[in-house]
């Protein structure tokens, strides 16, 4: 009898019991655990080649049973307190905020959260921990969205939250040294200062930490003008699972010597190292900052609108977003926000950044009277000064917080081909019909990049089985993939299957099974269960 | 109703932009700063552009003094609504020099030429603070006022204006023609829409020099110097309570 047979006879209500969270998963015998698991490898491996598999299987995305690390005892953190006095933090009251994650989806049960000052502390506690086989839940601002950022069992919280130093900055050629700590925001202000910004942005800027920006490869609202973390980031300082301390902080933006080892690290969402100093390439602070707030009838005319913004606007334009109709009433429901132009099925908002205010407002104008007069656009605003500026912004950015409000958020973050990103929220509206409160679609249109979001007024198991895998399978039919920005974290590590091919998975455990052999960095994350 | 009303929008620099006085201390850095209508004309504006959507005027003619820039503003002021407007060409030196006397004296010649039946204007501009223009035009025309207003209706040929002052509120009621001035909660400013920006671009804008209206914008003020307020001393961090009180009795406090 074939596994999935055997699976298809589990009655449904075992199902359910998985899908609800994992402290259910104690109650299943080891057996049947190892089944689901099993099965869960077969069909996500087969799923990409063969369909119509029908049940799906189980919850991929709950936390897998703990894995055998030792557990902190006094002696631990007698050795914490003396090499970080004042600074180990075992209060479970100061420990809440830092066990669960910016959503309140996902809760951990650290005991210890440790918060060094500087990257030789960051590699004693990781010497000690490796030698005691005790795991490390690196954590910068935790507002991560797939509960990478905090605990799975009592992994201990390494927290960069007082290696917060500018260590250097060069105005002539735009780097920015800074250790790993230091708040988005916070580097922005230092920057603007000096008349430079920051090459990414994003709505959690006021808490995000750069070296979890990097370590997730954070995309944002300006990819579109200034590309991801894989180009602008020059070096960086990280720390290996044993303590040693690799120093790859370079300030040259050309250096072809060896293999680029910072590439590894970016992106690997802390379970290759922990990234200590980070080195950056700052652009020039733009002289003239315009912001349009458009409306468009039909996605086939936002794309338009797209292609001749990108035509006219050229090197000017700096971010496309949008965001659909759903958006906008929750935003004026839950924010008290008010839509500055006529109601529209989408919205888009463009920016335009550039050296030369007369210049930029001509080449904006020119492009507005096209798009109104060829009817791409039905009504738009636009805005030069900055409280304006900010306030239409905040129509894009606060959108994640208005559906906070809303009860209980589905977070899918996907890349399509462009002309097929609004097909998947219209797709999911169909297939879920009643069963969602919401489904509403918005992002970074510019870079292919959907946020798809759906609530329900709580945490709904039947809804949830009636997105995933659907969401995977429809992205991974149009060769999409299933986490453009967000990362793997807890939430999706088990997923990757449907954007990466085997062998490709295969050699990322090799690599982590290299530089982290007991495995203590971020377990549970990233890389799926059966890696191991 | 066949109202005109004359509405003043001033040229300010943003209030979003951290200000920086000049080296030789005469004056704040205006070059290359980004500049933008004064946050109550754009109230005013949008108080007039009210009135004409209820029918209640017919015409609104939005004014600025100042140099080429100022034109931009009045551009912002057509875009949210006002039908026509003027340009009253002061620059240079005189631009420097330009307060709410010499502006009064220009909007009191536009009432009457324009023949106007209600002047609105902000309270008060953010980068000077005066509060004087909308007073002195009422003087100068002999005509009522009714500042700070938080709240304009029109009852036949009165206008009921509720004024927010220290003690609350003030409900006054003044015959037309007649002088407002507009406070915070008069009103939400819109947003300027694209389809008017556009039809914004073919609405007049007429020039004018302040000698053609009889004005003379010679100033009796000279500004002496001009300085950043005193730097905010870093304050101390204690660890205990019993620092926390021995530093309060050596600085005398308790």
């Amino acid at each position: 009898m074939g596994i999935f047979q055997r699976f298809a006879r589990l009655p449904l209500k075992s199902r359910y019991i998985w899908c609800l969270s994992s402290q259910y998963s104690t109650d299943l015998t080891a057996v049947d655990r190892a089944l689901i698991v099993r099965s869960s490898q077969l069909i996500q491996h087969r799923c990409v080649h063969s369909r119509g598999l029908g049940a799906s299987p189980g919850n991929p995305g709950a936390a897998p049973p703990r894995l055998p690390f030792s557990r902190v005892t006094h002696e631990d953190l007698a050795f914490f307190r003396t090499l970080l006095p004042g600074r180990t933090i075992t209060d479970p009251d100061l420990l809440k905020s830092s066990n669960v994650d910016w959503l309140k989806t996902v809760e951990g049960n650290s005991e210890v959260l440790l918060r060094p000052k500087t990257t030789e502390e960051v590699s004693q506690i990781l010497r000690y921990c490796n030698e005691r086989n005790l795991a490390v839940c690196p954590q910068g601002g935790n507002t991560g969205l797939v509960g990478g950022s905090v605990p799975v069992f009592d992994e201990i919280i390494l927290s960069t939250s007082l290696m917060n130093q500018v260590i250097t900055f060069d105005n002539i050629s735009g780097i920015l040294t800074c250790q790993a700590g230091c708040v988005l925001e916070n580097l922005s202000n230092y920057l603007e200062e000096k008349d430079f910004i920051m090459p990414l942005d994003l709505g959690a800027k006021g808490s995000c930490h750069i070296g979890g920006n990097v370590s997730t490869n954070a995309g944002g609202l300006r990819l579109l003008r200034y590309g991801s973390l894989r180009g602008t980031v020059l070096g960086l300082e990280v720390v290996l699972a044993d303590g040693r301390i690799l120093n790859c902080l370079a300030t040259l933006r050309k250096d072809n010597t060896g293999y680029d080892l910072k590439q590894l690290f970016i992106g690997s969402e802390g379970t290759l190292g922990v990234i200590t100093a980070v080195s950056i390439l700052c652009p020039r602070k733009p002289k003239a900052v315009n912001v349009a707030f458009l409306g468009c009838s039909s996605f086939q005319q936002l794309l338009e609108t797209f292609q001749c913004c990108r035509g006219m606007l050229g090197e000017i334009l700096s971010a496309f977003e949008f965001l659909d109709a759903s958006c906008m009433s929750l935003l004026e429901k839950h924010l008290k926000l008010t839509n500055p132009i006529t109601e529209s099925p989408f919205y888009i908002v463009i920016e335009t950044a550039g050296s030369n205010a007369a210049h930029d407002e001509e080449k904006l104008h020119k492009f507005l009277e096209e798009v109104m007069t060829s009817s791409l656009v039905t009504d738009g605003t636009v805005a030069t000064e900055a409280t304006k500026i900010k306030a239409l912004w905040s129509l894009r950015e606060r959108v994640t917080e208005a559906l906070t409000h809303e009860g209980y958020t589905y977070k899918y973050d996907i890349s399509l081909p462009v002309e097929k990103i609004y097909d998947l929220v219209q797709d999911m509206r169909g297939h879920l019909g009643d069963r969602a409160k919401n489904v509403v679609g918005y992002g970074h249109v510019g870079d292919g990049n959907l946020h798809l979001n759906i609530t329900s007024p709580s945490k709904d198991p039947a809804l949830l089985a009636a997105i995933e895998p659907y969401v995977y399978e429809w992205t991974s039919k149009w060769k999409g993939s299933i986490s453009a920005e967000h990362g793997l974290g807890l939430k999706k590590r088990n997923y990757i299957y449907y954007s990466k091919p085997s062998e490709a998975v295969a050699l990322m455990g090799s690599i982590k099974a290299m530089l982290d052999p007991k495995g203590i960095l971020n377990p549970y994350k990233t890389l799926p269960d059966n890696i191991h | 109703m066949s109202a005109r009303v004359l509405v003043g929008v001033k040229r300010v620099i943003d209030y979003a932009v951290k200000i920086r006085v000049k080296p030789d201390r005469t004056g704040v850095v205006t070059d290359g700063v980004k500049h933008s209508m004064n946050p109550f004309c754009e109230i005013a504006v949008e108080e007039a552009v009210k009135l004409k959507e209820k029918k209640l005027v017919k015409e609104v003619v939005a004014v600025s003094c100042g140099p080429q820039q100022v034109q931009e503003t009045i551009r912002t002021a057509l875009a949210m609504g006002a039908d026509r407007g003027i340009h009253v060409e002061v620059s240079g030196k005189d631009y420097e020099t330009l307060g709410p006397l010499q502006v009064s004296k220009i909007l009191a010649a536009l009432a009457k030429k324009e023949q106007a039946d209600l002047i609105i204007l902000g309270k008060q501009a953010i980068d000077d603070d005066c509060n004087q223009t909308g007073q002195m035009t009422a003087a100068l025309l002999d005509w009522p006022q009714g500042t700070f207003a938080s709240e304009l209706t029109f009852e036949a040929d009165k206008l009921k204006v509720v004024r927010e002052i220290d003690g609350g509120l003030e409900t006054i009621m003044i015959k037309l023609p007649a002088v407002v001035t507009a406070d915070l909660r008069l009103n939400t400013p819109r947003y300027a829409t694209l389809p008017n920006i556009m039809k914004a671009k073919k609405k007049k804008i007429a020039n004018v020099k302040p000698a053609d209206l009889g004005v003379d914008v010679s100033s009796r003020l000279e500004v002496l110097k001009v300085d950043e307020p005193p730097q905010r001393q870093a304050g101390v961090k204690v660890e205990t309570v019993e620092d926390l009180v021995g530093k309060l009795k050596e600085a005398g406090r308790i």
